[in-house]
Protein backbone atom coordinates (compact mmCIF):
# COMPACT_ATOMS: atom_id res chain seq x y z
CA UNK A 1 0.00 0.00 0.00
CA UNK A 2 2.92 2.04 0.61
CA UNK A 3 3.86 1.90 -3.44
CA UNK A 4 0.74 3.65 -4.74
CA UNK A 5 1.46 7.16 -4.53
CA UNK A 6 4.94 6.65 -6.30
CA UNK A 7 3.91 4.38 -9.11
CA UNK A 8 0.77 6.69 -9.50
CA UNK A 9 3.34 9.36 -9.61
CA UNK A 10 5.68 7.65 -12.22
CA UNK A 11 2.86 6.83 -14.52
CA UNK A 12 1.95 9.91 -14.76
CA UNK A 13 5.36 11.38 -15.70
CA UNK A 14 5.34 8.70 -18.04
CA UNK A 15 2.14 10.06 -19.42
CA UNK A 16 3.73 13.91 -19.72
CA UNK A 17 7.04 12.84 -20.98
CA UNK A 18 4.69 10.96 -23.92
CA UNK A 19 3.24 13.90 -24.22
CA UNK A 20 6.59 15.85 -24.77
CA UNK A 21 7.54 13.19 -27.42
CA UNK A 22 4.74 14.04 -29.11
CA UNK A 23 4.71 17.38 -29.23
CA UNK A 24 8.68 18.40 -29.91
CA UNK A 25 8.89 20.38 -31.23
CA UNK A 26 12.58 19.45 -32.62
CA UNK A 27 13.87 16.01 -32.48
CA UNK A 28 15.94 16.83 -29.61
CA UNK A 29 12.88 17.81 -27.45
CA UNK A 30 11.79 14.18 -28.27
CA UNK A 31 14.92 13.08 -27.63
CA UNK A 32 14.90 13.79 -24.01
CA UNK A 33 11.35 13.02 -24.04
CA UNK A 34 11.88 9.40 -24.96
CA UNK A 35 14.91 9.36 -22.55
CA UNK A 36 12.86 10.73 -19.81
CA UNK A 37 10.49 7.72 -20.37
CA UNK A 38 13.18 5.44 -20.71
CA UNK A 39 14.50 6.43 -16.50
CA UNK A 40 11.05 6.28 -15.53
CA UNK A 41 10.54 2.61 -16.48
CA UNK A 42 13.95 2.22 -14.98
CA UNK A 43 12.11 3.33 -11.70
CA UNK A 44 8.65 2.00 -12.19
CA UNK A 45 10.45 -1.72 -13.12
CA UNK A 46 12.58 -1.73 -9.33
CA UNK A 47 9.42 -0.48 -7.49
CA UNK A 48 7.48 -3.27 -9.64
CA UNK A 49 9.46 -5.31 -8.02
CA UNK A 50 8.92 -4.79 -4.75
CA UNK A 51 4.96 -4.27 -5.30
CA UNK A 52 4.37 -7.42 -6.63
CA UNK A 53 7.03 -8.97 -4.66
CA UNK A 54 9.33 -10.69 -7.33
CA UNK A 55 12.81 -9.70 -6.73
CA UNK A 56 14.08 -10.75 -10.59
CA UNK A 57 12.29 -7.57 -11.56
CA UNK A 58 15.61 -5.79 -10.86
CA UNK A 59 17.91 -7.15 -13.07
CA UNK A 60 15.11 -6.45 -15.60
CA UNK A 61 14.95 -2.84 -14.39
CA UNK A 62 18.82 -2.50 -15.00
CA UNK A 63 19.17 -4.35 -18.26
CA UNK A 64 16.55 -1.59 -19.07
CA UNK A 65 19.02 0.87 -17.71
CA UNK A 66 22.02 -0.21 -20.19
CA UNK A 67 19.74 -0.67 -23.23
CA UNK A 68 17.99 3.07 -22.46
CA UNK A 69 21.31 5.08 -22.17
CA UNK A 70 23.19 3.28 -25.22
CA UNK A 71 20.08 3.69 -27.49
CA UNK A 72 19.79 6.90 -26.36
CA UNK A 73 23.67 7.92 -27.49
CA UNK A 74 22.99 5.61 -30.58
CA UNK A 75 20.25 8.13 -32.04
CA UNK A 76 22.14 10.98 -30.92
CA UNK A 77 25.31 9.75 -32.86
CA UNK A 78 23.34 9.13 -35.62
CA UNK A 79 21.67 12.56 -35.64
CA UNK A 80 25.19 14.36 -35.09
CA UNK A 81 26.21 12.91 -37.91
CA UNK A 82 23.75 13.85 -40.25
CA UNK A 83 23.70 17.11 -38.74
CA UNK A 84 27.27 17.15 -39.92
CA UNK A 85 26.84 15.82 -43.13
CA UNK A 86 24.10 18.62 -43.70
CA UNK A 87 26.59 21.42 -42.64
CA UNK A 88 29.01 19.99 -44.79
CA UNK A 89 26.89 20.02 -47.83
CA UNK A 90 25.65 23.53 -47.43
CA UNK A 91 29.11 24.68 -47.76
CA UNK A 92 29.77 22.85 -50.77
CA UNK A 93 26.76 24.27 -52.42
CA UNK A 94 28.01 27.68 -51.88
CA UNK B 1 52.48 6.91 -21.95
CA UNK B 2 53.31 3.07 -22.06
CA UNK B 3 52.83 1.38 -18.60
CA UNK B 4 54.99 -1.21 -17.09
CA UNK B 5 54.05 -4.99 -17.76
CA UNK B 6 53.74 -5.31 -13.78
CA UNK B 7 51.35 -2.67 -13.58
CA UNK B 8 49.53 -3.64 -16.49
CA UNK B 9 48.95 -7.13 -14.98
CA UNK B 10 47.92 -5.76 -11.55
CA UNK B 11 45.06 -3.43 -13.92
CA UNK B 12 43.48 -6.75 -15.10
CA UNK B 13 43.66 -8.79 -12.31
CA UNK B 14 41.91 -6.01 -10.46
CA UNK B 15 39.49 -5.84 -13.20
CA UNK B 16 38.93 -9.56 -13.16
CA UNK B 17 38.49 -9.72 -9.47
CA UNK B 18 35.62 -6.77 -10.19
CA UNK B 19 33.88 -8.40 -13.18
CA UNK B 20 33.81 -11.93 -11.27
CA UNK B 21 32.13 -10.52 -8.24
CA UNK B 22 29.73 -8.63 -10.37
CA UNK B 23 28.48 -12.20 -11.95
CA UNK B 24 28.89 -13.82 -9.15
CA UNK B 25 26.88 -10.93 -6.73
CA UNK B 26 24.14 -10.88 -9.98
CA UNK B 27 23.11 -14.65 -10.73
CA UNK B 28 23.82 -15.81 -7.37
CA UNK B 29 23.94 -19.75 -8.94
CA UNK B 30 26.55 -21.70 -8.12
CA UNK B 31 26.24 -25.30 -10.79
CA UNK B 32 29.32 -25.29 -13.03
CA UNK B 33 27.18 -24.31 -15.92
CA UNK B 34 26.41 -20.86 -14.87
CA UNK B 35 29.77 -20.34 -13.06
CA UNK B 36 31.49 -21.34 -16.71
CA UNK B 37 29.50 -18.82 -18.58
CA UNK B 38 30.45 -16.52 -16.17
CA UNK B 39 33.87 -17.22 -16.21
CA UNK B 40 33.69 -17.26 -20.57
CA UNK B 41 32.08 -13.29 -20.25
CA UNK B 42 34.48 -12.13 -17.79
CA UNK B 43 37.57 -13.36 -19.87
CA UNK B 44 35.78 -12.10 -23.16
CA UNK B 45 35.82 -8.55 -21.61
CA UNK B 46 38.86 -8.82 -20.18
CA UNK B 47 40.15 -9.30 -24.02
CA UNK B 48 37.89 -6.78 -25.57
CA UNK B 49 39.32 -3.94 -23.30
CA UNK B 50 42.57 -4.67 -23.82
CA UNK B 51 42.13 -4.30 -27.58
CA UNK B 52 40.11 -1.04 -26.92
CA UNK B 53 43.57 -0.03 -25.23
CA UNK B 54 42.51 0.64 -22.15
CA UNK B 55 45.37 -0.85 -20.07
CA UNK B 56 47.78 1.29 -22.25
CA UNK B 57 46.37 4.65 -20.35
CA UNK B 58 48.24 6.14 -17.11
CA UNK B 59 44.73 6.48 -15.99
CA UNK B 60 42.91 4.13 -14.09
CA UNK B 61 39.17 5.05 -13.49
CA UNK B 62 38.35 3.24 -11.01
CA UNK B 63 39.68 4.52 -7.88
CA UNK B 64 37.69 5.25 -4.99
CA UNK B 65 39.06 6.99 -2.01
CA UNK B 66 37.86 8.71 1.15
CA UNK B 67 38.10 12.46 -0.54
CA UNK B 68 35.87 11.06 -3.05
CA UNK B 69 33.11 9.57 -0.81
CA UNK B 70 33.21 12.96 0.87
CA UNK B 71 32.55 14.91 -1.74
CA UNK B 72 29.84 12.52 -3.23
CA UNK B 73 28.33 13.58 0.18
CA UNK B 74 28.93 17.15 -0.44
CA UNK B 75 27.45 16.43 -4.35
CA UNK B 76 23.72 15.06 -2.96
CA UNK B 77 23.50 17.66 -0.31
CA UNK B 78 24.00 20.30 -3.62
CA UNK B 79 21.76 17.91 -5.69
CA UNK B 80 19.14 18.12 -2.79
CA UNK B 81 18.88 22.12 -2.59
CA UNK B 82 18.88 22.76 -6.89
CA UNK B 83 16.82 20.57 -6.82
CA UNK B 84 14.24 22.36 -4.49
CA UNK B 85 15.23 25.58 -6.17
CA UNK B 86 13.90 24.13 -9.78
CA UNK B 87 11.11 22.72 -8.23
CA UNK B 88 10.12 26.21 -7.49
CA UNK B 89 10.95 27.36 -10.74
CA UNK B 90 8.66 24.68 -11.98
CA UNK B 91 5.81 24.87 -10.06
CA UNK B 92 5.16 28.86 -9.98
CA UNK B 93 2.37 29.59 -11.92
CA UNK B 94 4.67 32.66 -13.90
CA UNK B 95 7.40 30.40 -14.40
CA UNK B 96 10.21 32.83 -13.25
CA UNK B 97 12.82 31.78 -15.57
CA UNK B 98 16.12 33.99 -15.92
CA UNK B 99 18.79 32.14 -18.17
CA UNK B 100 22.09 32.28 -18.18
CA UNK B 101 24.55 31.44 -20.35
CA UNK B 102 28.25 31.23 -18.68
CA UNK B 103 32.08 30.19 -19.95
CA UNK B 104 34.05 28.75 -17.44
CA UNK B 105 37.73 27.53 -16.69
CA UNK B 106 37.93 24.20 -14.43
CA UNK B 107 41.07 24.25 -11.74
CA UNK B 108 41.28 20.69 -12.12
CA UNK B 109 44.37 19.50 -14.40
CA UNK B 110 43.69 16.34 -15.05
CA UNK B 111 40.80 14.43 -17.80
CA UNK B 112 39.27 12.83 -15.36
CA UNK B 113 39.04 15.88 -12.62
CA UNK B 114 37.41 18.10 -15.55
CA UNK B 115 34.92 15.58 -16.36
CA UNK B 116 33.90 15.20 -12.76
CA UNK B 117 33.33 18.74 -12.84
CA UNK B 118 31.71 18.86 -16.05
CA UNK B 119 29.01 15.97 -14.97
CA UNK B 120 28.60 17.52 -11.50
CA UNK B 121 27.80 20.69 -12.83
CA UNK B 122 24.90 18.36 -15.27
CA UNK B 123 24.10 15.80 -12.11
CA UNK B 124 22.63 18.98 -9.76
CA UNK B 125 19.35 20.32 -11.96
CA UNK B 126 19.88 24.73 -12.73
CA UNK B 127 23.11 24.08 -14.26
CA UNK B 128 23.56 21.91 -17.31
CA UNK B 129 27.64 21.36 -19.25
CA UNK B 130 26.82 22.36 -23.18
CA UNK B 131 30.35 21.68 -24.09
CA UNK B 132 33.77 20.55 -22.58
CA UNK B 133 36.79 21.12 -24.05
CA UNK B 134 40.48 21.48 -22.84
CA UNK B 135 39.39 22.81 -19.18
CA UNK B 136 37.08 25.56 -20.93
CA UNK B 137 33.49 24.73 -20.15
CA UNK B 138 30.33 26.42 -21.47
CA UNK B 139 27.47 25.95 -19.10
CA UNK B 140 23.51 27.05 -19.19
CA UNK B 141 22.22 27.72 -16.25
CA UNK B 142 17.89 28.06 -15.52
CA UNK B 143 18.18 31.06 -12.80
CA UNK B 144 20.75 34.05 -12.32
CA UNK B 145 20.82 32.63 -8.30
CA UNK B 146 22.29 29.22 -10.07
CA UNK B 147 24.61 30.72 -12.30
CA UNK B 148 25.86 33.29 -9.22
CA UNK B 149 26.49 29.39 -7.07
CA UNK B 150 28.63 28.18 -9.28
CA UNK B 151 30.65 31.32 -10.23
CA UNK B 152 31.33 31.47 -6.58
CA UNK B 153 33.89 28.73 -7.47
CA UNK B 154 33.07 26.18 -4.59
CA UNK B 155 32.22 22.67 -6.54
CA UNK B 156 35.50 23.75 -8.90
CA UNK B 157 37.85 24.14 -5.64
CA UNK B 158 36.00 20.72 -4.31
CA UNK B 159 36.86 18.78 -7.35
CA UNK B 160 40.23 20.29 -7.96
CA UNK B 161 41.56 18.95 -4.30
CA UNK B 162 40.25 15.68 -5.67
CA UNK B 163 43.51 15.28 -7.36
CA UNK B 164 45.50 15.97 -10.38
CA UNK B 165 44.56 13.74 -12.51
CA UNK C 1 11.08 -1.10 14.86
CA UNK C 2 9.31 -2.88 11.18
CA UNK C 3 6.59 0.36 11.45
CA UNK C 4 9.21 3.02 11.63
CA UNK C 5 11.15 1.66 9.01
CA UNK C 6 7.81 1.33 6.77
CA UNK C 7 6.98 4.93 7.39
CA UNK C 8 10.40 6.53 6.54
CA UNK C 9 10.21 4.25 3.37
CA UNK C 10 6.68 5.82 2.66
CA UNK C 11 8.12 8.92 2.99
CA UNK C 12 11.28 8.32 0.47
CA UNK C 13 8.94 6.90 -1.90
CA UNK C 14 6.15 9.43 -1.83
CA UNK C 15 8.94 12.52 -1.99
CA UNK C 16 10.62 10.82 -4.55
CA UNK C 17 7.36 10.20 -6.77
CA UNK C 18 6.71 14.37 -6.16
CA UNK C 19 10.07 15.14 -7.30
CA UNK C 20 9.20 12.48 -10.05
CA UNK C 21 6.28 14.49 -11.44
CA UNK C 22 7.68 17.81 -10.98
CA UNK C 23 10.65 17.08 -13.67
CA UNK C 24 7.53 15.54 -15.52
CA UNK C 25 5.60 18.57 -15.20
CA UNK C 26 8.71 21.04 -16.14
CA UNK C 27 9.79 18.79 -19.20
CA UNK C 28 5.89 20.27 -20.30
CA UNK C 29 5.92 23.30 -19.29
CA UNK C 30 9.60 24.78 -19.91
CA UNK C 31 10.07 26.80 -22.70
CA UNK C 32 12.70 25.67 -24.95
CA UNK C 33 15.19 22.66 -24.66
CA UNK C 34 17.61 23.57 -22.65
CA UNK C 35 15.10 24.48 -20.06
CA UNK C 36 13.20 20.93 -19.92
CA UNK C 37 16.71 19.44 -19.63
CA UNK C 38 16.92 21.20 -16.34
CA UNK C 39 13.38 19.61 -15.61
CA UNK C 40 14.39 16.01 -16.63
CA UNK C 41 17.32 16.11 -14.98
CA UNK C 42 15.23 16.76 -11.25
CA UNK C 43 13.55 13.40 -12.33
CA UNK C 44 16.98 11.70 -12.53
CA UNK C 45 18.88 13.09 -9.81
CA UNK C 46 16.61 13.70 -7.28
CA UNK C 47 14.02 11.70 -7.75
CA UNK C 48 15.51 8.53 -8.60
CA UNK C 49 17.61 9.20 -5.62
CA UNK C 50 14.83 8.80 -3.35
CA UNK C 51 12.53 6.48 -4.48
CA UNK C 52 15.90 3.63 -4.76
CA UNK C 53 16.47 4.67 -1.25
CA UNK C 54 12.89 3.83 -0.33
CA UNK C 55 12.97 0.61 -2.06
CA UNK C 56 16.41 -0.10 -0.16
CA UNK C 57 14.52 0.44 3.27
CA UNK C 58 12.32 -1.94 2.29
CA UNK C 59 14.84 -4.12 1.28
CA UNK C 60 17.19 -4.72 4.09
CA UNK C 61 20.82 -5.94 3.90
CA UNK C 62 20.08 -8.73 0.94
CA UNK C 63 21.28 -9.43 -2.46
CA UNK C 64 18.49 -6.69 -3.62
CA UNK C 65 20.11 -3.57 -2.08
CA UNK C 66 23.12 -4.37 -3.81
CA UNK C 67 21.04 -4.18 -7.02
CA UNK C 68 19.54 -1.24 -6.25
CA UNK C 69 22.73 0.42 -5.13
CA UNK C 70 23.80 -0.90 -8.66
CA UNK C 71 20.79 0.86 -10.49
CA UNK C 72 21.10 3.58 -8.82
CA UNK C 73 25.15 4.31 -9.08
CA UNK C 74 25.09 3.68 -12.83
CA UNK C 75 22.03 5.71 -12.69
CA UNK C 76 23.98 8.71 -11.46
CA UNK C 77 26.93 8.30 -13.78
CA UNK C 78 24.69 7.74 -17.32
CA UNK C 79 22.27 10.05 -16.67
CA UNK C 80 24.99 13.59 -17.13
CA UNK C 81 26.81 11.87 -19.63
CA UNK C 82 23.21 11.26 -22.43
CA UNK C 83 22.28 14.96 -21.18
CA UNK C 84 25.99 15.73 -22.42
CA UNK C 85 25.75 13.81 -25.84
CA UNK C 86 22.18 15.34 -25.70
CA UNK C 87 23.36 19.02 -25.28
CA UNK C 88 25.99 19.25 -27.40
CA UNK C 89 24.24 17.57 -30.28
CA UNK C 90 21.24 20.13 -30.11
CA UNK C 91 24.54 22.65 -30.25
CA UNK C 92 25.75 21.71 -33.10
CA UNK C 93 22.44 21.49 -34.85
CA UNK C 94 22.35 25.48 -34.54
CA UNK C 95 19.66 25.34 -31.55
CA UNK C 96 20.90 28.13 -29.79
CA UNK C 97 20.31 28.51 -26.03
CA UNK C 98 18.25 31.93 -26.72
CA UNK C 99 20.75 34.16 -24.81
CA UNK C 100 22.68 36.67 -26.72
CA UNK C 101 25.98 37.59 -24.49
CA UNK C 102 27.89 34.47 -22.77
CA UNK C 103 28.97 35.58 -19.37
CA UNK C 104 32.76 35.50 -18.81
CA UNK C 105 34.25 34.51 -15.73
CA UNK C 106 36.02 36.76 -14.32
CA UNK C 107 39.71 36.29 -13.40
CA UNK C 108 40.07 34.50 -9.62
CA UNK C 109 43.05 35.49 -7.70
Amino acid sequence: MIYYAVIVAILVTMALALARALIGPTVYDRVLAVNMLGTKTVLLLAVAAFFIGRPDFLDLALTYALINFIGVLAVLEFFRVRAQRSLAEEKEGE
Amino acid sequence: MKKNPAATLRGMLMLLCFLAAAWVLWSGHFDPLLLGLGAFSCLATLVIVWRMGYFNREIFALTISLRLLTYWGWLIKEIVMSSLAVTKVVLNPRLPISARYIELKASAVGPIGQVIFANSITLTPGTLTLDLHQGELKVHALTQEGAEDLMSGEMDRRVASLGDR
Amino acid sequence: MAMVVDVASWVLLTVGGFFVLVGGIGALRMPDLYTRMHAASVTDSLGAMLVLGGLVLQAGITLETVKLAAILIFMLFTSPTAANALASAALLAGINPGLAKPWRQEPRS
